[in-house]
């Protein structure tokens, strides 16, 4: 088989070369016909000739045994064995070569990648791509303090992950300021501390309430007790609003380093409504054809400029807009809307709020803000005058962070640290579901009673699935009343 | 007491010249200039310092030929027109044939381009030698020296020796006439036929403007750490391997085809400027003659470009570093190609793109059309002028002949 392909490729060779040389020419290197090179082409020849009739390779080697053990007629055992000299298959120093055409193809032993030498190219890119940013990106760049209020529930892992990868892929310093309300947990201080960047976990001793009106305003009062902290510790950067259930792009980060004092960017506002039956957000249908033309837009709050790129006002959310009423309290199935101003949309100086720094005339003192615990709603209210804030994002034209508020109620559970410990091993199935039909308790009422129902028949539920639940649960009496029945099962029925 | 006082305020003074020298240093763009006489060179203006005289062909020569096919103008050997017509209207330029140092024949011997855009060299002798015997004939400055302080351009594959193939070019040699004069070419390979002592080695063409539109902002990060795209095989010519690029090619892809570090692929991407910029490494590997444009794109474009063929000679080399500027790697050493680049210093790597980012090295790469300082034509000038002045052995006495008027093979002998 072998000696065949071998055959083969030779006749190939032939007519494969671009021009006239045969591949006879090939073999010698110089033009150069000495009698003993034209007797070896002859011998080849002769021996291809043979090949092709015997069906298998011939070696010219043969004729040198032939002749030099003239007593011995051992030729049978040579067949196609050894090779000539000048076409080595075998490995030369631990190497492979494809002998092909003139030069051959050197192919190393494990032709693959090697991950040792991966790591080190890694390496080399990294620190080619630092220097690119220092000559290219940011002169200077000042450290990032994000200022995080949180609280413990079901969507803050998800939230918070996305908010601590954007913050670990900045290439600048960070800060990260977590505010917690209902205090300092471990639940958000394992969570964050697999960031691995410098954060200060502050505790905010008050539980977050179910309304959203009250939770925008507890919020506000955390990311000034949080503002107390960088200037109690004199803490030196750019300060900005990061909420945990915000998106930011990476050029948000870039930009706001070119904020002198006050700056605001342009917030994408993705006011959505919990239920997921409905395609499109319900907006007032205008009558006027330009509407028509346009697709409905997506709110935007941000600076407004004139031609020359001087701020002249502010885009604001108008909850006019909306037809259906706004999300009351968490989880409610209605849109959530934003206020007329985010804290998101701003960024500071942060030696706007120390003690004594060089500050501008136009910034109130740090103290006199939010004393008498009235609801401070945007950082313009630190400011004397509002003109003096710098538009960023080409004057507000770009959109490098969206605003989004996606909650589940607030009575939900879920396993603490998102560890199921232990393990599921009872599933039972109920006849309906108890919630999201019912709505949650609200301030009002109070009562709250656990109870632990249990059957021995087994029902199906209403649509048919069943559903895993933990045997306890926790129940609210409300107006209606609520039916269900509960069995517990073995795991191995199911 | 004073003394002290005097020896402090020199002393404070002296401090703030040299922190002064030290912004002015780090104010620069972070580029590097080559200092000493490399570098310098490359700023050199030749303006006065040599005087060309151009010879006037009838238009057969050259603007006829251009006519048949304007592709001529637009592929790599396109060098030959733009000199034409930069010499033209440049400084340089001599209308006094007694005054001048250097004679320029203006023939387009690469413009005989076949349907896909590739030029044949097989009427190219003839055309020169036609070309030769009308300027021995009507001025006498050819029989004087008998062209040995002529230049020519022939930036085809193997120069003047008017072949595709390495090994019919080898056979014919290099034109029996062009044997004195001096040789303006792209081809480069020490020990080679093909590359007289003396000649010029320039970059093949690259279109400025096309190159120009394709930048991306230099803030844009450098991704991928090795980058090529062209053939590992020629399938046409060469479907085995083992004759094209020597080996060399086939090599890198077998090698490497599967290694995440490097993008090499046989693509036409619609963004293969962009991507080069966005690499640190570029593979600049001979085919079937040694030298590419791929050099030119990757000094353009900032990327360090990875030479793979043995004993090539690179373009203005008295001028331009290359061994500080690029990464030289032997064709046997391609299966370790990967542990040759990662195990570079990360030091010596950025100061290569210091030395990259410098715009008189990109510029020297360049054919702009108007031309403007600095740039290749003027290299080429200044590499003429670096000649000068002609040696005394230069001029012949009268009725001494060095050129065999009949050498070479019949073909060439016959009229065009």
């Amino acid at each position: 088989m072998k000696q065949l392909t071998a055959l083969q490729q030779q006749g190939r060779r032939s007519n494969s070369f671009r021009g006239a040389s045969s591949p006879l020419d090939a073999g010698v290197d110089d033009s150069i016909r000495s009698p003993t090179t034209i007797f070896w082409l002859v011998l080849h020849g002769l021996c291809c000739l043979i090949s092709l009739v015997l069906g298998f390779r011939f070696s010219r080697i043969v004729f040198f045994l032939l002749f030099s053990t003239a007593s011995s007629p051992s030729t049978t055992t040579i067949s196609g064995a050894t090779s000539p000299p000048e076409r080595n298959i075998s490995g030369v120093g631990g190497g492979s070569r494809v002998v092909v055409g003139r030069h051959g193809i050197l192919i190393r032993p494990w032709p693959h990648p090697d991950p040792a030498e991966v790591m080190k190219a890694h390496k080399i890119i990294e620190r080619v791509q630092l220097e690119q940013r220092s000559q290219y990106g940011v002169k200077g760049p000042r450290t990032l303090i994000a200022v995080t209020p949180t609280y413990v529930r079901t969507f803050q892992t998800l939230h918070l992950t996305g908010l601590m990868h954007s913050l670990m892929n900045v290439p600048y310093d960070v800060i990260w300021v977590v505010v917690e309300a209902g205090g300092h947990t471990n639940e958000t201080a394992s969570l964050i501390s697999k960031s691995g960047l410098r954060t200060i976990h502050i505790g905010f001793d008050t539980k977050m309430p179910v309304l959203w009106e009250d939770r925008h305003k507890l919020e506000s009062k955390m990311r000034l007790h949080a503002l107390r902290v960088v200037r109690e510790k004199r803490l030196d950067g750019i300060v900005m609003f990061a909420d945990d259930s915000n998106m930011h792009a990476l050029e948000l980060f870039d930009e706001i380093q070119k904020v002198k004092w006050v700056g605001a960017v342009s917030v994408g506002i993705l006011a959505h409504s919990g239920g997921s039956e409905e395609g499109e957000l319900p907006v007032i249908q205008r009558d006027d054809s330009k509407k028509d033309d346009k697709d409905p837009q997506l709110p935007v709050q941000g600076p407004a400029c004139n031609s020359s790129n001087h701020l002249v006002g502010w885009h604001t959310f108008d909850s006019l807009l909306f037809l259906e009423k706004s999300a009351r309290y968490i989880g409610d199935r209605a849109v959530v809307l934003p206020r007329k101003l985010e804290w998101a949309g701003f960024v500071l100086n942060s030696r706007l709020v120390w003690e004594d720094a060089d500050k501008p005339g136009w910034v109130k003192e740090f103290e006199e803000v939010g004393r008498d615990g009235e609801d401070v709603e945007s950082p313009l209210s630190f400011l004397n005058d509002a003109s003096v804030v710098e538009p960023l994002g080409s004057c507000g034209r770009k959109v490098m962070l969206w605003w989004l508020r996606v909650e589940a109620r607030a009575d939900s559970k879920f396993p603490a640290r998102w560890i199921i410990d232990p393990p599921l091993e009872i599933t039972v199935p109920a006849k309906r579901t108890p919630w999201p039909d019912a709505p949650p308790e609200l301030p009002s009422s109070v009562e709250k009673v656990i109870s632990i129902q249990e059957t021995t028949d087994k029902r199906a539920s209403k649509s048919g699935s069943r559903r895993k639940r933990s045997s306890r649960s926790k129940r609210k009496h409300t107006a209606k009343v609520i039916d269900e029945h509960v069995s517990t099962r073995h795991s191995a029925d199911n | 007491m004073r003394n002290r006082r005097w020896v402090f305020a020199v002393l404070l003074f002296l401090a703030l010249c040299l922190r002064i020298e030290a912004f002015k240093f780090h104010r620069t763009q972070r580029t590097e200039r080559i200092s000493g006489s490399a570098g310098d060179v490359l700023e050199d203006d030749p303006v006065g310092r040599l005087k060309v005289f151009v010879y006037e062909l009838p238009s057969k020569y050259n603007k006829k030929i251009l006519q048949k096919d304007p592709r001529c103008l637009t592929h790599m050997f396109a060098a030959e027109i733009y000199m034409h017509r930069f010499l033209l209207s440049s400084a340089v330029r001599t209308l006094n044939p007694e005054e001048a140092d250097w004679f320029y024949t203006p023939v387009y011997t690469t413009c005989d381009l076949t349907p896909n855009g590739l030029p044949l060299p097989f009427k190219s002798p003839r055309m020169m030698r036609s070309a030769i015997q009308l300027i021995s004939s009507n001025w006498p400055y050819w029989n004087r020296t008998e062209g040995a302080d002529h230049f020519f351009i022939v930036p085809h594959d193997f120069g003047a020796c008017f072949h595709y193939q390495e090994e019919k070019a080898i056979e014919r040699g290099i034109l029996p006439l062009l044997q004195r004069a001096t040789l303006v070419q792209t081809f480069g390979q020490r020990n080679h036929v093909c590359l007289k002592d003396g000649s010029i080695t320039i970059p093949p063409y690259a279109p400025p403007q096309k190159m120009q539109a394709h930048l991306i902002p230099p803030s844009t990060p450098r991704s991928i750490f090795v980058y090529f795209r062209g053939l590992f095989y020629d399938v046409g010519n060469d479907p085995e391997g083992g004759y094209y690029a020597r080996g060399a090619r086939a090599s890198v892809w077998e090698n490497f085809k599967d290694n995440p570090l490097f993008d090499i692929s046989t693509e036409h991407p619609t963004t293969y400027y962009e991507d080069m910029q966005r690499a640190v490494f570029c593979l600049c590997p001979l085919g079937w003659a040694p030298w590419s444009p791929r050099l030119v794109e990757a000094v353009i474009f900032g990327c360090i470009p990875v030479i793979i063929a043995d004993d090539i000679v690179l373009p203005f080399a008295d001028a331009i570093p290359w061994e500080e500027i690029g990464v030289f790697v032997a064709e046997k050493d391609v299966p370790k190609l990967d542990t040759i680049l990662t195990s570079i210093p990360i030091e010596e790597i950025l100061r290569k793109q210091r030395l990259l980012a410098n715009p008189s090295m990109k510029q020297a790469m360049l054919f702009p059309q108007p031309a403007q300082p600095g740039d290749a034509f003027h290299q080429i000038l200044n590499g003429l002028a670096r000649k000068l002045p002609h040696d005394a052995s230069v001029y012949l006495k009268p009725g001494e002949k060095a050129l065999n008027w009949t050498a070479g093979p019949v073909g060439d002998l016959k009229p065009w």
